[in-house]
């Protein structure tokens, strides 16, 4: 119990919070890293997943880059970029890491979401007489949506969890105040750190969950 | 595998490759190896820092098998639980839910106090997050059980331990393994994590590497780490495959 009261001091004391090494500052770095990498990656995967999904090409790899992309550790991809030409450019290995990661659920979920589009709608549409943009911007890419949104939601936690060991190569964000406490011992920081990483994950799900269930439900069941 | 004129050089482990020093006005040129010019593919690496890769692998793969371990003997009666009582399965799913969402540094941090800078702690949290994966999968198997056939294997008389043992837990086989070959590979990969408090199998290689610039160091615990990966996957499908012959007739027949 002692070091839960410990933390509870670490944690509203002023100082810990304002600064350049403190707790806003890395949020910040944090929330930056977060949503920049994952605009850049909506704006890497998501038009190559439409354009297979639609075409009906490059399943295999599209699906299989995901698994590929468990394999590979994050720490070990961070600190050979880190150790490679790009590592001198200040915060460009963190975000090319964070991209390398983000993307393959975006791929998969996004690919897997076109290929579940109903065949007979998409044969319905055609019928209609619409051209293959109408019937990628007007039919598939909205039934799609809740597939390639859950894939948004699975790269946003996955950034929040890369961002985290990016600090132990050297980036910015919350991970920084854990890294940090391991340095100086304490206990005390090291848990206040992760509690703080780990309530900010769980608001990045909570967002996308919210967001789930306040959109609107289209087409009913099924 | 040496390159010719390569000496063994112990005790400089983790130094940094230096560059040509002067003394005394005279110039003293290092060993031209590949570890001097401090390349990323180093043969002389591999020949010298034998031992200290193979205790790494060993350490790597012992830790992840004891978490993948526990966390199959932890996840297999939880899901069992939520399969058997309707309220059980809703916190079931949340809790590991929420244990995944937390990313690993935190975790593991969050561990500290409670295990200390110890394997344990590794291990712990590994387990957490393989609990997921697992306790996900074996359910989505143990629900595909068809209705008619717990109705037939109780028509036959089977007690409600030896459906399970029997016929819902061979039946929810692939599903469970498809569960257990993700997790394993996530928990190879998250080993390395491992590093900030000294038991990170080969993540301790890549710590320390990236910490001196040594780049053979991690390129080659990171390749290691792939391969460790990848061999456990396809270790896993084998024994799937030996398991459940039935799947693999399905698929003949399906293509």
């Amino acid at each position: 119990m002692n070091t839960l009261s410990a933390t509870w001091e670490w944690l509203t004391t002023a100082a810990n919070w304002s600064g350049d090494n403190g707790v806003w500052r890395r949020l910040g770095e944090h929330l930056f890293l977060t949503v920049v990498c994952l605009a850049l990656s909506c704006l890497i995967a998501l038009p190559v997943a439409l354009v297979l999904g639609h075409l009906g090409k490059g399943g295999a790899l599209a699906v299989n880059i995901s698994n590929a992309g468990r394999a590979v550790p994050t720490f070990a991809v961070l600190v050979l970029l880190l150790l490679s030409p790009i590592g001198g450019h200040g915060q460009w290995p963190t975000i090319i890491a964070l991209v390398l990661f983000a993307v393959p659920p975006l791929l998969t979920n996004a690919y897997v979401g076109m290929r579940g589009v109903d065949a007979d709608v998409v044969r319905a549409a055609r019928g209609m007489g619409m051209t293959g943009r109408q019937m990628l911007f007007g039919v598939e890419l909205p039934l799609a949506m809740p597939l390639i949104l859950t894939g948004v939601r699975i790269a946003a936690v996955q950034l929040v969890a890369t961002a985290t060991v990016a600090a132990l190569a050297g980036g910015g964000g919350l991970g920084r105040i854990i890294t940090a406490g391991f340095n100086l011992a304490s206990t005390p920081q090291v848990v206040a750190g992760a509690v703080l990483v780990a309530v900010f994950a769980l608001l990045v799900e909570g967002v996308f969950e919210g967001a789930r269930r306040l959109a609107p439900q289209r087409g009913g069941p099924g | 595998m040496r390159p010719a004129g390569a000496s063994p050089r112990t005790g400089h482990q983790h130094a940094r490759p230096l560059a040509p020093a002067r003394c005394n006005g005279r110039v003293t040129v290092p060993p031209d190896d590949c570890l001097a010019r401090n390349e990323w593919i180093c043969g002389a690496y591999l020949s010298t820092r034998r031992e200290i890769l193979w205790d790494a692998t060993l350490q790597h793969i012992q830790l992840t098998l004891v978490s993948v371990a526990l966390g199959v003997l932890i996840a297999v009666p939880l899901a069992v639980a939520a399969r058997r009582t309707r309220w059980a399965a809703g916190p079931v799913l949340g809790v590991t839910t929420v244990l995944y969402t937390i990313p690993s540094l935190a975790m593991f941090s969050l561990l500290l106090p409670v295990y200390g800078l110890s394997a344990a702690l590794v291990v712990a949290g590994l387990v957490l997050y393989s609990l997921t994966l697992l306790v996900r999968n074996i359910l989505a198997g143990l629900r595909a059980v068809p209705e008619e056939t717990r109705q037939a294997a109780r028509g036959m008389g089977y007690g409600p331990v030896r459906l399970l043992l029997a016929v819902e837990l061979p039946l929810a086989l692939p599903a469970a393994m498809a569960g257990l070959r993700i997790a394993t590979v996530s928990a190879v990969s998250l080993v390395t994590i491992g590093a900030i408090v000294g038991h990170g199998g080969l993540g301790n290689l890549i710590y320390s590497g990236m910490n001196t610039y040594f780049k053979a160091q991690v390129l080659t615990a990171s390749v290691l780490c792939v391969i460790i990966a990848v061999a456990a996957d396809l270790l896993l499908l084998g024994v799937q495959r030996l398991l459940t012959p039935w799947t693999r007739e399905n698929r003949a027949r399906a293509r």
